[in-house]
């Protein structure tokens, strides 16, 4: 069941109508931007329909967006200092913990709702996919779209903690690199999304893996802990999970520019990492895409 | 190829694997399955043999072109591919082998209301539709006045879809579809939903459709629509398809085909069951008086019915329809409306219904029973039998009326007074 599908683009004002060639041809294809470009207004409509229903008839709304890491780090700022007692100032080598925490939990939380939203879409998209044709890898992207705008919501917040430990930590010129760290986390979001939402179409326990996944996951980055504490050993290792080139990215730019968090090998890794998961997770996404209407 | 053509299918086939879709939904399968490859490749088994019955081919070496401008139906029993084709045609699934080629922008109304999201508004739910439909932006502000007044739910814009009653939904739905202005138009069955006026409407769009010059795929099981549609169509079979031939010619041979099957066992005939059980009905005889299946207009007919392995039923009602060759029933005979019979659940009984004056015009039916347990339908066959009512002199006058006519025969008196 090898075939293809080829779309020469319409241009604007032809009077001769777009051909369209459908036929059988090898598994393996490239990405066709051109079409993805054309079929933008749809990605947008879709993104905007997720953000809209998002938080549609809740009584607390946008608020739901800080909520689960605002627990997040109290819970564990009282568990790591109060109940292990570790040492508040000692944690995060002299930050304050909860602003530590919660620099990582920004970009973590864009992850992690990216995961849940993206490895349901095509499934929750089955009526779509069976129905209409436009390319699929639209439903994947435009889910992140909401995960995006809880970010946002997330960084006012996070703003707002910066002022408020204003004597502490100053926010020096590296913040200015920010939107390098987000287009990570963006990136590691979508592929590893990517990845997820297609196997989730063949693999139903996809979606009984994604929580428990996300979990473990989050023990395996840096956020309740800071990434200076893994052995130097480890650390290339380590950083193949790209969550910490975007953890310590984030602390880095938004916390002073420290040291510790001070880009090289291991953000060098972290991109590679994540390039190689978006490749990957692009083509197999493509080799899948046309069973999704037969087999969602 | 020519410019005038608009859709040009060469040897299109579509493979289906039996069973593949639930073979390995399971990621634990999936891996044992790897792990245990190379094990049955030294076993002597390098794949497991794809058995000619484990394959379906749902289109085989479909060909045929369409013309610019023209309105083609296509028609064709129950899994006979005619929506595999339509998906194929609109890219929404791919073929195995074979090309198409499309000179225009395609519509697929595969689903009228395909996309719409319950908690959006009327207003932002028209954007969406018209989206993923394939309607840019621009074209939609365009036509959105127009939208909205085919649809007749402009006080409600701003309302939640989700409180709309079905009836609004369905207008919403359909005049975003029918503002779609494609170059060609591929339609599936939309007139089966919807009230008669809908449906009605539907089809007054489609026929603007076809006037303005568009190319149109119709598919339908109603024969009606098909005949005032389209002026060519073709007739899909078992995957395969016979060239463009007239409408009026393609209805009769599919009609003609349709009480196929008949070479079968009646028990092994296709059947819908409500779940997965033994036929019930195994065996119809029909008594006729004369000839096989041929009965004068109102003359009488009987009916016998040999029901199997049904004890688990604590009573079954059941149902025999006549239905005309556009597929309309058109007449029924119930055993518990007719005669206040419910069959008590047994091993085996035999049903006689016996009918002492067919009251139908003169023309070929199909006898459909339908099986109904008192909460659903456990069991219909559709061709049951064929039946063919002929002439008589039941009304003296030596004349009957004609199928276009009416469908029933009944004397009346008339006189001047």
């Amino acid at each position: 069941m090898q075939a293809d599908t080829a779309t020469t683009p319409p241009l604007a004002a032809a009077p001769e109508p777009q051909t369209v060639y459908i036929r059988a041809k090898p598994g393996w294809r490239a990405i066709d931007f051109g079409e993805l470009w054309y079929y933008r207004e749809l990605l947008w409509n879709l993104a905007v329909r997720d953000v809209t229903i998002r938080y549609k008839q809740t009584f607390l709304g946008v608020l739901w967006a800080i909520i689960p890491p605002f627990f997040t780090m109290v819970i564990f700022t009282v568990i790591l200092t109060t109940l292990f007692g570790l040492d508040r100032q000692r944690l995060f080598n002299g930050l304050p913990a909860p602003l530590a925490m919660f620099t990582a939990l920004a970009p973590w939380q864009l992850f992690s709702v990216s995961l849940n939203q993206s490895s349901n879409s095509l499934v929750g998209s089955q009526n779509l996919i069976s129905k209409v044709y436009f390319p699929r890898l639209i439903i994947p992207i435009s889910s992140m779209a909401s995960a995006v705008v809880d970010f946002c919501i997330c960084s006012v917040f996070l703003a707002g903690m910066l002022v408020w430990y204003h004597d502490q930590v100053t926010v020096g010129w590296q913040v200015v690199t920010l939107p390098l760290f987000f287009l990570l986390a963006v990136a590691t979001a979508l592929s590893v999304g990517l990845w997820l939402s297609a196997l989730n179409v063949q693999y139903r326990d996809v979606r009984y893996a994604v929580p428990i996944m996300v979990q473990l996951w989050m023990y395996a980055s840096p956020i309740i802990y800071s990434s200076a504490r893994v052995p130097e050993k480890w650390r290339v290792w380590y950083a193949l999970n790209p969550m910490v080139g975007v953890v310590d990215g984030f602390r880095w730019a938004l916390l002073g520019g420290r040291e510790e968090f001070a880009p090289g090998m291991m953000t060098a890794v972290s991109v590679v990492s994540v390039l190689v998961l978006l490749l990957g997770g692009l083509f197999y996404f493509r080799r899948m895409e046309k069973t999704f209407a037969d087999l969602v | 190829m020519s410019s005038d053509i608009a859709i040009q299918v060469e040897g299109l086939s579509k493979r289906y694997r039996l069973g593949e879709r639930h073979k390995t939904n399971n990621l634990r399968e999936a891996i044992a399955g790897a792990i245990t490859a190379p094990l049955r490749l030294l076993g002597g088994k390098a794949k497991r043999g794809e058995s000619e019955e484990d394959i379906l081919w749902a289109l085989r070496d479909v060909a045929f072109s369409v013309k610019r401008g023209d309105v083609v139906g296509i028609i064709g029993k129950n899994g006979a591919g005619k929506s595999t084709l339509l998906k194929v045609l609109s890219r929404i699934t791919e073929p195995t082998s074979g090309s198409v080629t499309i000179r225009g922008r395609v519509g697929s109304l595969l689903e009228v209301g395909t996309g719409f999201h319950p908690e959006l508004t009327g207003r932002e739910n028209i954007y969406l539709n018209g989206a993923i439909l394939g309607m840019r932006r621009a074209d939609i502000n365009r036509r959105f006045d127009q939208i909205v007044d085919f649809s007749e739910v402009e006080k409600f814009l701003d309302t939640p879809v989700k409180r709309y009653s079905s009836g609004m939904y369905m207008r919403l739905a359909f005049s975003v579809a029918a503002h779609l202005d494609p170059e060609i138009l591929v339609v599936d069955e939309v007139l089966a939903v919807g009230d008669a006026t809908f449906q009605a409407k539907c089809l007054g769009k489609m026929q603007e459709a076809g006037r303005s010059g568009r190319t149109v795929l119709f598919v339908s099981h109603n024969m009606d629509a098909v005949l005032s549609l389209c002026s060519t169509a073709l007739v899909m079979n078992k995957g395969r398809n016979t060239p463009l031939i007239p409408a009026t010619e393609a209805v009769a041979m599919y009609l003609a085909r349709s009480p196929g099957d008949k070479a079968l066992p009646f028990r092994e005939r296709p059947r819908v069951q409500a779940s997965p059980r033994p036929a019930i009905l195994a065996d119809v005889t029909v008594e006729t008086g004369g000839e096989p299946n041929v009965v004068p207009a109102g003359g009488p007919v009987t009916f016998n019915l040999e029901l199997r392995d049904f004890a688990d039923i604590a009573g079954l009602q059941i149902g025999l329809n006549f239905v005309n060759l556009r597929g309309q029933r058109v007449l029924v005979f119930h055993s518990l409306i007719h005669s206040a019979l419910i069959v008590k659940g047994a091993d085996r009984a035999t049903v006689r219904c016996a009918i002492p004056s067919l009251p139908l015009v003169p023309d070929n039916y199909m006898v459909q029973f339908v099986l109904w347990d008192g909460y659903q339908t456990v069991e219909r066959v559709d061709d049951a039998a064929s039946m063919t009512v002929v002439f008589s002199n039941m009304l003296g006058t030596g004349r009957l009326p004609i199928p276009g006519q009416g469908y029933f025969v009944q004397p009346s008196e008339w006189r001047v007074l």
